[in-house]
């Protein structure tokens, strides 16, 4: 992850829950929430980070708009990028095995 | 232990899937369809190695990526820039909701979204050098957990990581200038 940059203000600034930047346990603030943004839309965190995320999530508005904005970029993602298989590929490809199973005797 | 005879029962389902990897990987048809055939005929000489009941769709990603690493990547004439820049955090999100006053809703940039194109996404996703192409798209395109990619492309999990988000970035940045370059998003000359 990059440097931490101080232009948060636009995502909510200084967490309401943290005063004075003090680190409360089970409480995370935005920069961290949006730092483990990635792990969290691919479910990768552990229970716990997870729970403080939505935690966060629950009570901040700019960041649920950045979640959703991303957890939308990736559906728009998969679902531009699809192709039709020509017909020919898949002959060619059940001819291929076709043509090994010959070749392989059975 | 799985039988050859239940392969393409089993495996055909993948064809489409396989395909449209190919292409982004290839970035030519011709190529993506050997590629594939290729795969098919690998898969199905392997395929009593298969254990059968484990990850059908991972093993044959590993066999396509295997081979297009081997085959076409080595045969490509001119090297590529193995890197991306680094690209701030939701890149995408604050230039698309720059330009708007707060408050408004929330469509902004989601409006933005919509109007990107199949073939934006693809160029854009092309666009990117290969181990962060191979990283994104079977991430955010197959949907493989960062243990399963591990396990198709051979690194340790941490390089998978690192080549996921930095190559997220970095296709939030070319969607961007794709998109700037359609008129389609409020670029306002900042050239960011």
């Amino acid at each position: 992850m990059g440097e931490q940059k101080s232009d948060d203000a636009e995502l909510g600034g200084q967490d309401p829950m943290t005063p004075g930047g003090a680190r409360v346990p089970g409480f995370v603030n935005c920069d961290e929430t949006i730092e483990r943004l990635y792990y969290y839309l691919d479910g990768e965190l552990t229970e716990e980070r997870r729970v403080e995320i939505a935690l966060h999530l629950d009570m901040c508005g700019p960041c649920v708009g950045a979640f959703g904005f991303e957890a939308e970029l990736r559906k728009v993602i998969a679902n531009r990028c699809k192709d039709h298989v020509p017909d020919a590929l898949l002959d060619r490809v059940a001819h291929a095995l076709q043509d090994e199973r010959v070749r392989q005797g059975n | 232990m799985a039988d050859q005879a239940e392969f393409s029962d089993l495996a055909m389902d993948y064809m489409s899937t396989l395909y449209s990897a190919a292409l982004r990987m290839t970035r030519n048809p011709s190529d993506a369809e050997d590629l594939v055939q290729e795969t098919y005929l690998k898969a199905y000489r392997a395929f009593g190695g298969f254990e059968a009941g484990t990850n059908l769709k991972a093993w044959l990603y590993r066999i396509l990526t295997n081979t297009y690493i081997n085959t076409y990547r080595a045969k490509k004439r001119r090297p590529e820039i193995a890197d991306v820049e680094d690209v701030e955090d939701l890149f995408l999100y604050r230039h698309l909701s720059a330009d708007q006053p707060a408050g408004l809703g929330r469509s902004a940039e989601d409006e933005a979204l919509e109007r990107i194109t199949d073939t934006e996404v693809k160029e854009a996703i092309e666009s990117l050098p290969d181990t962060f192409r191979m990283a994104v798209l079977l991430a955010d395109v197959e949907g493989f957990s960062y243990k399963e990619i591990a396990e198709i492309t051979e690194v340790p999990i941490g390089t998978v990581m690192s080549r996921i988000h930095r190559g997220r970035k970095a296709l939030q940045k070319a969607l961007f200038e794709y998109g700037s370059a359609r008129g389609l998003v409020g670029a306002s000359g900042d050239g960011k």
